[in-house]
């Protein structure tokens, strides 16, 4: 037996490693001192996450392959593991404050949210479908659990429980996949995979087609694209907000860097039956969440529609593969988390205790209330919509250029028209909060850690509009990595 | 060849049919001890592949432990009776969930049966000792250390989240 | 191969014919004279009241949800003590490997102890 592990191994995971290690700390100061911990411990969770992006600066522009090639340490997964981070700590920021007016214990909370975020980054790095699918539970239990955090609303167990149901189930589809593949090729890694579909015949087995559906619907359960969806609304409703706000931005560039790295770059010789697949999915995923978010007067329920539909537009750069569709993933995913998670940080300060408050109606006026949340909110909204001058705008603009190149005419028309239809329900937010004047006008009270994640939050939705070059060079090494 | 043909289709029919006692019968306790047969079954199946390890880790976790918490949930939620209230509540399920997964079942007939089996090579004469824990542990501990090692932070998660979720606070 | 399990095969059909047999012998051999007495759950005592399927406490739950993490965490010992002799020259390897993989669930039981979650009250 020789020893497996070498140096390089040790920088392919350093980032996972300050978080775990954080994590543990976290863990144990809640086991020794509940009081220290209850005030410490999002500041410490902070600092290893802030930790973790030093780590990242300086993976910067590098290129290693860990563990026999488990792990891939490339411009793609640094910026997907950087946008995840981004979520994980605006999402602390917003849960603060938030854990103590719904009076939940804090210190257990930050400990499964550094390990589920531990999770992301494997899943963001995985170039082995063993090692995808371990992740992808990883970060799956923590989110149950922390779905179900608020147990003493019945509404979060409910959104837990079904989180967890269907969860476990689309995971065992996934690793039913992964054992087809494996019995089809013989090999889990995804080089391995790639190599052994170069070999003549082997993309008519049945086997292989069937385990590569299997392995797509799981994925596509953890991105929220038609027909896995079901469950968004209803777990992104129930869930405490600034978990919604996490999952929603930091599991779907997740699964998303997962989805990319197994299609187009380990099945990219299977793209004729894979890419009509996914263009269906695309096309159905954009339709189905824009529409159905028309009629949402919850505002939780529409952004939870609004994020199906997100997962819609980045499936066209999946389906376009080309050079500019895999570099616009990661800016998609980078743009989206700000942009969505300030407006759920926007949605966590309007609710009060035991989020009551989330109906459209109690926008009404908010511009008279506190006009810095209501400009937010409408710039949020902007973005979402891919109103200039926001970065929505910009990366819609990466993504419509992707297709265009990849001659997915059909899938652009759809995905334009329904852009137009999404700026329906994105503008009504704005029109509410700034047309109707409120007959009595009570002040909202705005945490500080708040006001400082939603401050970031427009100030990075601004920036990559206006300098989205300053991601060019990231974007541009992308489509220099291999597998 | 032959005896494992039919050791085969004996644990096959023991398996397929412990599983469907598991979801006809009326008595959840009754509904978990059939598992325990269909776990039995199954693990008797793992050797015939001659996975010995997973199939004796199948009877020490399945059989074993996890039984043991099935037993607990049965028992915690008491659900007499509440069975059939929630069977008038699913009328079309009920009848559309055995047709869905019988398309399903004819689907997956029909992908394995056009030509698959053609493809599959003569299988080639096992290494001494395949499928036992020293084979399995090399693997394990030397190419597979990262999936090993995070095991044990998904092990880790567990745990607080059993705490988080059933602990009652003091 | 399986040929190495016949032993099991066999102490499993001794054990189902005998414990199967000795009911089926009592059942064939032995006298029956029932009367309502005898019939009575407690010969002697208090007619039982009710049904007895009690739910369980939540805390069994949880005791039984630890006992399956840390049953799982026992079966990685199995392969590893089996190839720890064999494997000379990477045992400071596997021992480390083996540490780490036991401290992240020392950390878990630290917190499960610390909680409480072992006292029964």
């Amino acid at each position: 037996m020789t020893i497996p592990v070498s140096a390089a191994d040790w920088i392919v995971i350093n980032t996972e490693l300050i978080l775990v290690g954080t994590a543990m700390i976290v863990l144990l100061l809640d086991a020794f001192n509940r009081r220290i911990s209850d005030r410490i411990s999002p500041w410490i969770t902070l600092v290893g996450v802030v930790g973790g992006l030093v780590s990242l600066g300086f993976l910067w522009g590098q290129e290693y392959t860990g563990f026999a090639g488990m792990l891939v340490i490339d411009s793609f997964s640094v910026l997907v593991k950087m946008a995840i981070l981004f979520g994980t700590g605006l999402a602390v920021l917003l849960s603060v404050d938030y854990l103590r007016r719904e009076e939940l214990a804090q210190g257990e909370y930050y400990g499964l949210l550094l390990l589920s975020t531990v999770g992301m980054l494997l899943l963001t790095s995985s170039a082995n479908l063993i090692m995808i699918f371990l992740s992808l539970e990883m970060l799956s239990i923590a989110l149950y659990v922390l779905t179900g955090y608020a147990r003493m609303r019945p509404r979060s167990q409910e959104a837990g429980m079904k989180y967890f149901l269907l969860g476990s189930f689309s995971a065992a589809i996934l690793v039913y996949g992964v054992a087809l593949i494996y019995g089809a090729l013989g090999t889990v890694d995804l080089a391995g995979v790639a190599e052994a579909l170069t070999a003549p015949g082997i993309l008519s087995n049945p086997v292989l087609l069937a385990g590569a559906g299997l392995v797509l619907v799981g994925l596509g359960f953890k991105v929220a694209a038609v027909p896995f969806q079901m469950w968004t609304p209803d777990v992104y409703e129930g869930a405490p907000s600034p978990v919604t706000a996490f999952m929603s931005v930091s599991t779907k560039a997740a699964a998303f860097a997962a989805l990319t790295r197994v299609l187009v770059f380990a099945f990219s010789d299977l793209s004729g039956v894979w890419m009509a697949v996914i263009w269906a999915i695309a096309a159905l995923t954009m339709i189905f969440g824009n529409l159905v978010a028309i009629a949402q007067n919850n505002i939780k329920r529409m952004l939870a529609y609004s994020s199906i539909a997100h997962a819609g537009y980045i499936l066209v750069a999946v389906a376009s593969a080309n050079q500019l569709g895999i570099q616009s993933i990661p800016f998609y995913l980078i743009a989206y988390t700000f942009m969505n998670i300030g407006a759920w940080a926007v949605v966590t300060v309007i609710t009060r205790k035991g989020e009551e408050g989330v109906g459209l109606s109690d926008y009404t006026g908010l511009f008279w209330r506190n006009p810095l949340l209501a400009v937010s909110m409408g710039l949020f909204m902007f973005s979402l919509a891919g109103i200039p001058p926001t970065a929505g705008f910009t990366a819609k603009i990466y993504l419509f250029m992707a297709a265009v190149n990849a001659n997915l005419i059909g899938l652009l028309i759809v995905a334009v028209v329904t852009t137009i239809i999404s700026a329906y329900f994105y503008l009504r937010v704005t029109v509410i909060m700034f047309m109707h004047r409120p007959s009595e006008v009570s002040a909202v009270h705005v945490p500080i850690a708040a006001y400082v994640a939603i401050i970031i939050a427009v100030v990075a939705t601004l920036w990559l509009f206006l300098f989205p070059n300053s991601t060019q060079a990231f974007t541009e090494a992308v489509w220099r990595m291999g597998l | 060849m032959i005896a494992e043909l039919v050791i085969f289709i004996i644990l096959g029919i023991v398996a397929v049919s412990s599983a469907f006692a598991v979801i006809l019968s009326k008595n959840p306790v009754y509904a978990v001890l059939f598992l325990v047969i269909n776990f039995f079954a199954l693990a008797m199946l793992y050797l015939v592949l001659s996975a010995q390890f997973v199939a004796f880790i199948q009877i020490l976790v399945y059989a074993g432990a996890i039984m043991v918490l099935f037993l607990f949930v049965v028992m915690l939620l008491n659900l007499t009776g509440a069975i059939e209230s929630l069977q008038d509540k699913l009328p079309a399920q009920r009848w559309l969930a055995p047709a869905l997964g019988m398309v399903l079942l004819v689907e997956i007939a029909v992908v394995f049966l056009s030509g698959f089996f053609a493809q599959v090579p003569e299988a080639s004469e096992l290494p001494e000792g395949f499928g036992t824990s020293a084979p399995v542990g090399m693997l394990l501990f030397s190419r597979y250390v990262l999936p090993f090692e995070v095991t044990s932070a998904v092990l880790l998660i567990a745990m607080v989240g059993s705490i988080v979720l059933a602990k009652r606070r003091p | 191969m399986l040929v190495q399990y016949l032993p099991f095969l066999i102490l499993f059909i001794v054990a189902v014919a005998f414990s199967g047999g000795a009911i089926l012998l009592s059942r064939l051999l032995g006298p029956k004279r029932p009367n309502p007495v005898k019939l009575a759950p407690y010969e002697s005592g208090m007619v039982p009241i009710g049904g007895t399927r009690r739910p369980f406490h939540i805390r069994y739950y949880l005791v039984a949800m630890l006992f399956i993490l840390f049953d799982i965490e026992i079966i990685f010992l199995y392969p590893w003590a089996v190839i720890y002799l064999t494997a000379r020259a990477a045992r400071l390897f596997l021992l480390l490997e083996m540490i780490v993989f036991l401290g992240v669930l020392m950390i878990g039981y630290i917190y499960i102890w610390r909680k409480g979650a072992l006292d029964w009250e």
